[in-house]
């Protein structure tokens, strides 16, 4: 069960750096120059030492928060809500000064995103969604989001990951202070979505407001949250385009990272 | 020394299939429950409750969900039958899972009538339920406890507050105007009563001067009601061994072997309860941060609550009935023996003051369960009233 990453590893000293946003204190990886691009990142966690970091940095002056209660970070007041990350990420952006920023949420740090968006896009120019959780479209008794939470852990890898055995960890293998930040980033991650399960209920509603163009980036073979619950997306957002990746899951950005970059790149670069 | 008598009131035809799927609780479904069996099932496990009045035994309620280990899904609804075939019995719940409850002034509602009802009678217990009630829940694992203390705290207010309606605006419930009738007979309110298994519920029970009760394990009442008896102390009060409570399966005959043979089948509560579908078992946030960090490491296996004396783990749901004797899961064979091994064991973790007896499990049939129900009162409960002749209600600094 989610999430199997944890927070900052050795390249800490590195890369991680710690700020104080609105009386609660922000852990984030800033790498690369240029146009601000700000990642949010998927319930699973950031997982900064994978390739896709390296590869977006080489376009981007990338800021990753770990999200309140992952990693080493505190969750907000003790508690908080999608609501508060979501206030908390704009008042980041305000606070770094971001102009013409990208905005890419990856699974549930696309919830993030969105809530972000229909509140205020002032200091991004683009809106990237990567196979994000957030809205219901179907009926009540149907599910939008895979129960992650009611499915073994080699299920739950399956509708994943295209290749499941990218996604296993060795939790054996890993440090004491890695396992904590694991065991905290599974609390966060419920804490924040355990019900309604992954979603906000009114959101979809809301998501003309935002007026950005939007990239919908897909995993072709991601079974958390299919290709057809994307199309809802792109169909409640007014200037959003969706896009398959092949050979990826929920999380293209970790299995196929050069196409995620190039699919980025290519979407802020020909829309700007 | 009070003992509880208990029963899950299980629906044990459904065992073998809930074993064959891996799960007995949360996904086996509804199918493989015959009303018709379930309802003189029902009818049968009261009429044994009752019979504890009889017999100068107290009762214990206990409720759950979504299973086939136990029929019991509302603990009140249960007592208000028993408070009217009852007299004399105390009754415990043990009780309502309150962070798992929408509506804390309903739980007070429902917890002053059932002690009104009974003539104070009621021993209430506000419990955190198994992780696997998380799921017919849909409650958030993630801040359990803070729910858990919020609801603790808004239903003795409610139940003690004589002069309301008052206003409670908290993290989780809300309400303008709380000013419950019937208010509870025993006043303040009914006595209190936690479950636990950590160091850590031992503390906070301690601070309010609650009952807390451990299941099934001795390795963990030790540390646990000595945690509790430090802190009383730091209060400046003396926990008694009313403050204690242990369950554990109780099987006597008027032989070794008739003793240990209703044991065994009452047991086989313990075998079954952990069989539970895996991704239910252990909801982010149940368990303690080290805890899980523990189980990690272990490759995802999950240690039970059932102990051996060296604090390793027993598998429960092969454990033959030396080894849950051993573990202090049972107390079973002729009344010698169980009340030597009740004395020993209590005697280990400092005293207890009350027994939690599961006289009952799954396949022991009525007749021999009013056997042991019965010789147990006769030639057990007397000894152990004895041990503790007077039992001093300690009462809180404040």
């Amino acid at each position: 069960m989610m999430p199997s990453f944890p927070g900052p590893k050795n390249e800490r000293s590195e890369m991680a750096k710690t700020i104080s946003i609105a009386g609660t204190t922000v852990e984030l990886v800033e790498r690369g120059h240029g146009r601000p691009l700000l990642f949010l990142h998927a319930g699973e966690g950031l997982a900064p030492e994978r390739p896709w970091l390296q590869l977006l940095s080489r376009h981007y002056r990338v800021v990753a928060p770990w999200h309140p209660g992952y990693g080493n970070s505190s969750l907000i007041d003790g508690l908080g809500s999608v609501d508060d990350l979501a206030y908390l990420y704009l008042d980041l952006a305000a606070e770094l000064e971001f102009e013409n920023a990208v905005l890419v949420g990856a699974c549930f740090g696309g919830w993030v995103a969105a809530e972000m968006m229909v509140r205020s896009t002032a200091r991004f120019s683009h809106l990237v969604l990567v196979d994000p959780l957030g809205i219901k479209i179907s009926g009540r008794e149907e599910r939008d989001i895979a129960d992650m939470h009611a499915l073994p852990r080699t299920e739950y890898l399956k509708l994943a990951w295209a290749d499941p055995a990218e996604g296993d960890v060795d939790f054996t293998e890993l440090r004491e202070d890695e396992l904590a930040a694991i065991v905290r980033g599974r609390e966060a991650f419920t804490l924040y979505g355990w019900r309604p399960y992954m979603h906000n209920p009114r959101l979809k509603r809301w998501l003309h407001r935002i007026d950005l163009p939007t990239l919908l980036l897909w995993g072709a073979e991601d079974r958390i949250v299919t290709p057809a619950y994307g199309e809802g997306w792109r169909q409640a957002i007014p200037r959003a385009r969706l896009e398959i990746i092949p050979r990826a899951g929920h999380f293209p950005h970790w299995e196929q990272p050069e196409a995620f970059v190039e699919r980025i790149s290519a979407f802020v670069g020909q829309s700007v | 020394m009070r003992v509880w008598y208990f029963s899950e009131m299980a629906y044990h035809p459904a065992w073998e299939e809930g074993l064959k799927r891996g799960s007995l609780r949360v996904v086996l479904p509804s199918s493989n429950f015959d009303p018709k069996l379930g309802h003189g099932l029902l009818n049968r496990y009261l009429d044994e409750f009752a019979l504890c009045d009889e017999v100068g035994l107290d009762i214990m309620v206990n409720e759950h969900h979504s299973t086939s280990t136990c029929l019991t899904i509302s603990v009140p609804m249960a007592l208000a039958i028993l408070a009217r075939e009852t007299k004399r019995s105390r009754l415990l719940s043990l009780g309502t899972p309150i962070a798992n409850r929408p509506d804390p002034v309903r739980v007070a509602e429902e917890m002053a009538w059932l002690d009104v009802l009974s003539g104070g009678r009621l021993e209430m217990g506000l419990v955190k339920g198994a992780p696997y009630e998380i799921a017919p829940a849909n409650s958030n694992p993630a801040n359990l406890m803070r729910r858990y203390w919020e609801a603790h705290d808004l239903i003795l207010k409610a139940m003690s507050t004589t002069d309301g309606p008052f206003n409670w605006e908290g993290e989780f419930f809300h309400y303008r105007n709380v000013n419950i009738w019937p208010r509870p007979y025993q006043q303040p309110t009914p006595p209190v009563w936690m479950t636990g298994l950590s160091v850590e519920t031992g503390r906070m029970a301690a601070e309010r001067g609650h009952v807390v009760g451990t299941l099934l394990s001795l390795s963990a009442a030790g540390p646990m009601f000595e945690a509790y008896r430090k802190r009383a102390q730091e209060l400046g009060w003396t926990a008694g061994p009313d403050r204690f409570a242990y369950a554990a399966v109780v099987g006597v005959g008027m032989t070794r072997e008739e003793g240990l043979r209703r044991a065994n089948l009452a047991a086989d509560y313990v075998r079954t309860s952990p069989v539970v579908a895996e991704p239910f078992t252990n909801p982010p946030g149940y368990n303690s941060l080290s805890a899980n960090i523990a189980m990690l490491k272990a490759g995802g296996k999950r240690g039970g609550f059932v102990r051996d004396r060296h604090g390793n783990p027993v598998e429960q749901t092969t454990a033959s009935i030396e080894q849950l004797i051993e573990s202090g899961t049972c107390f079973a064979g002729t009344p010698d023996d169980v009340y030597d091994q009740i004395k020993a064991l209590s005697d280990s973790v400092g005293g207890f003051g009350n027994l939690l007896m599961f006289g009952q499990g799954g396949f022991l049939d009525h007749k021999d369960t009013v056997a042991n129900i019965t010789l147990f009162a006769k030639e057990v409960m007397p000894r152990l009233r004895e041990l503790d002749p007077a039992p001093q209600k300690a009462v809180a600094a404040e």
